[in-house]
């Protein structure tokens, strides 16, 4: 080493890397990825861009047919207008939960934060650099929903081709308000707790949030809008039309700005008010962090959770399965324990709670029985779409809570796969342990609103045998594809339904229903005949062999799904 | 009791061990050393049933692997070299689950349970969630778990890195002990102070095959005075003399 050693009081600050170079990892990584020559990309990429094209196209034709209509009307464009504002207040309300809970990761629990945090990076810098982290990371889907609904704007109200450039130029500072906001909330809060309870804290925030504003606008009946009854005074109902309903908010300014420009209005404020508000909260975001971050981080590093709550509740499970092999039992407690003491699982319960009582309520709030008889035909065809709308909704729990069993071994597979426990051990356990309460779940759903909606004794009977064998199909189908794409790195479970695998067990899933319910339609068929010709129903031959296939498709699938996830753990090397 | 006859194990292209031939009798603890990506951790990973080899056959007890994976298995216990383990779970509960999976349930679970746990003073945060621990305790957790089904072979990858000089001691003893009452032990380790105290015989490989086998006697016997260290040894056949280009790194400071 040299003697001639600087003292530190004279020595020149490093010079700073661009933020190019501190985010070279991510996007490097990114694009790395993209380009890996890994087997079946080339069927992803155009499984992705099928389903994503089809997203798009149904979202693009429902806006599209929405503002056709409602550009007819006299009001039209008011309507319009207040609808735009809606949509962008409940994307700033998604931002704002999404950047809260992302904000955590990147700027907190990151595994890059080390090495950056260590290295004489300046502080503004890498604020921004995880601000831009936390915005992409939070944001992306928001502007993928957002191009479809904007698009069909500007179609139908002739924005022209410089209406993109508009949507853009609005959409840029409207996301990065909720990421400037939800991490200077986080960043105080890491301050007053621990980072990793914070996780836990926000998740469950986010996830009751979510779950009352789906619980609220469902009691508010938005289906009562579309009967004209409904308005008493059309003088006030315009009024309020007009008037601008958040002159604060900056999902009030977004929205003007683009139908200002729809409108061909003149009015620069709009933008002037985003830009500067964005430039303005980034940049006391970014003095807050300057305060804030050293001690917040320090203490990120700290506050895992000690201690076991609900002991008495583990051992009554224990004994429950106290009959089981040793290696079954303790894999069963395992899987239990696992679930209910990780916030981030067993808080996805609540959106669950809130999305069968929303389900029940739709079912409730159908207008079959205010009065007038229902036509019996009308009454069946609806019970038996409502079979597989309970399918999808079954499909969609199973994604989240049995797809990911396989994953969440992740990086203690190792444990796993040097003892002797069998991998069908495995899997029957992970099996069982998500599809009996499935399979409760279904039978109330479709039990339920059956009898909602004065179901006949043989549609009931259908209905619940069918949801039970589907279940059971499901569950297999979404640990074997689990299995087959599985995610081990990942930190947040629920992140994985979301993955490729996710996607094509969601498909896998809807495309069993749907042969269900073809089959299923000749005995329904049947019975409605029989109902309307006044005759007796007989179960035929045929029709005892089509709700026969039924089960057989169910269990075939259950038993070479299962096989075919064992197949696969066996040969797994990670 | 551990045979590997004629090991390969590829990764595409990417020829990992290639063509390991060695043997670890009853009773001895074996040391396995070699740089960083000689193919050690991948052999031992093989040898605990993991990964399977490309080509090649591993033994234990004279049972081929392929043969009875369940029952040799059960006979095996693995230490990995990156402590990872179910958060969520208390020590306590770790040890249990990991007995269970070897079957073993009940009073003589939880006695040996109790002692290493003491052993390797974990008692106190036995019934603290292993999210708390550091990677030390994280570590001595897990080879407590490796012991608790009582195997008859370790396989231990790194053993001594997070450890405590008194930790480190304690797991010595450990492994003396056990491979004393006749168990046999596969370490690998970087620490060569470590493979020279301990270790009844070692092997050394690099790029996947071995370069040298045997007690340290029979080591040394092959260097040209007959006295060299493990360490001089070691860096001779490996070809880790060379440090040049140390001045040019730190000529700037």
């Amino acid at each position: 080493m040299s003697s001639d050693v600087l003292p530190v009081a004279v020595r020149q600050v490093p010079h700073q890397p661009s933020l190019g170079d501190v985010l070279a990892p991510k996007w490097r990584s990114a694009l790395a990825r993209s380009r890996s020559s890994q087997r079946g990309r080339g069927l992803r990429s155009l499984l992705f861009l099928v389903v994503g094209g089809l997203f798009w196209a149904a979202a693009f034709g429902i806006c599209y047919r929405v503002l056709k209509f409602v550009n007819t009307q006299e009001i039209g464009i008011l309507l319009a207008s207040k609808m735009l504002g809606v949509i962008f207040l409940a994307f700033a309300a998604i931002l704002l939960l999404s950047n809260l809970i992302t904000s955590l990761s990147s700027f907190f629990l990151a595994r890059d934060l080390d090495l950056l945090v260590a290295a004489p990076l300046h502080w503004f810098r890498l604020y921004l650099a995880k601000l831009l982290e936390t915005t992409a990371h939070s944001s992306w889907m928001v502007l993928v929903m957002a191009v479809p609904i904007l698009t069909a704007y500007g179609i139908v109200f002739d924005g022209g081709p410089l209406f993109p450039f508009v949507a853009l130029a609005a959409l840029l500072p409207f996301v990065v308000l909720p990421a400037v906001v939800g991490s200077a909330i986080t960043l105080v809060l890491v301050n007053v707790f621990p980072a990793r309870r914070i996780r836990d804290l926000l998740t469950l925030v986010a996830l009751g949030a979510v779950g009352g504003l789906a619980l609220l606008f469902r009691m508010i009946r938005p289906e009562r809008l579309a009967r004209p009854e409904g308005f008493q005074n059309l003088v006030e109902f315009l009024a309020v039309l007009r008037a601008p309903t958040n002159p604060f908010l900056p999902t009030q300014w977004a929205s003007d700005m683009i139908m200002n420009w729809l409108r061909h209005i003149a009015d620069p404020l709009p933008i002037l008010l985003l830009v500067t508000t964005a430039a303005a909260f980034a940049i006391m975001g970014g003095w807050l962090h300057g305060r804030l971050f050293r001690e917040g981080y320090s203490k990120s590093q700290e506050g895992a959770e000690r201690f076991v709550r609900g002991r008495s509740w583990s051992g009554l499970m224990a004994r429950t399965v106290g009959g089981l092999t040793p290696a079954r039992r303790e894999f069963l407690l395992k899987d239990i324990r696992l679930f209910f003491r990780d916030p981030t699982q067993w808080s996805q319960l609540i959106l669950l709670g809130v999305l069968v009582v929303v389900y029940v309520f739709n079912i409730r709030s159908l207008p079959l029985f205010s009065g007038e008889k229902v036509p019996f035909f009308l009454v069946t065809v609806i019970v038996f779409l409502n079979l597989g709308l309970a399918g999808f909704v079954l499909t969609a729990i199973a994604a989240r809570f049995i797809f990911p069993a396989v994953s969440l071994e992740g990086r203690q597979l190792w444990l796993i796969q040097s003892s002797p426990l069998r991998f069908r051990t495995l899997l029957l356990s992970k099996y069982w342990l998500g599809t009996l309460p499935l399979v409760v779940l279904a039978l109330l759903i479709t039990a339920t609103t059956n009898a909602l909606l004065h179901a006949s004794t043989f549609m009931m009977l259908v209905s619940c045998g069918t949801i039970v064998a589907f279940t059971c199909a499901a569950s297999a189908l979404a640990l074997c594809l689990g299995a087959y794409y599985p995610k081990f790195d990942t930190e947040n479970a629920a992140q994985i339904p979301t993955s490729f695998g996710g996607l094509i067990f969601m498909m896998s899933g809807i495309a069993l229903l749907g042969l269900l319910i073809a089959i299923e339609a000749v005995p329904v068929s049947a019975f409605l005949r029989a109902h309307q010709a006044d005759e007796t129903f007989v179960l035929t031959p045929t029709l005892l062999l089509a709700l026969g296939a039924v089960g057989a498709v169910c269990v075939v699938t259950a038993i070479a799904a299962l096989g075919l996830a064992a197949r696969r753990l066996d040969a797994l090397e990670y | 009791m551990i045979q590997v006859d004629h090991l390969v194990k590829r990764y595409g292209g990417f020829t990992a061990v290639n063509d390991l031939s060695f043997s670890v009798p009853r009773g001895t603890l074996f040391g396995f050393l070699g740089p960083n990506g000689a193919g050690k951790t991948t052999t031992m990973r093989m040898i605990a049933q993991i990964l399977r080899p490309t080509s090649g056959e591993i033994r234990i007890a004279g049972v081929p692997t392929w043969e009875k994976p369940q029952v040799i298995k059960q006979m095996i216990g693995y230490i990995p070299d990156r402590p990872y383990v179910y958060e969520k779970l208390t020590g306590a509960e770790f040890v249990r689950f990991v007995a269970a999976l070897y079957g073993q349930e009940g009073p003589a679970v939880e006695r040996r349970m109790n002692e290493l746990l003491e052993v390797f003073e974990l008692t106190p945060w036995r019934d603290e969630l292993t999210e708390s621990y550091s990677h030390g305790m994280r570590q001595k957790l897990i080879i407590s778990s490796a012991f608790a089904h009582r195997p008859e072979v370790i396989v231990v990858d790194e053993p001594m890195v997070g450890l405590d000089p008194k930790s480190a001691r304690t797991l010595k003893d450990l492994f003396r002990a056990y491979v004393d009452r006749g168990g046999t032990i596969l370490m690998s380790t970087h620490t060569l102070e470590v493979a020279e105290g301990m270790c009844d015989r070692i092997a050394i490989i690099q790029r996947g095959q071995l370069l040298a086998e045997g007690t340290m006697e029979e080591l040394r016997a092959q260097s040209a005075s007959g006295h060299e260290t493990l360490e001089a040894l070691f860096l001779r056949l490996t070809g880790g003399l060379q440090a040049s280009g140390l001045d040019a790194i730190f000529d700037e400071l």
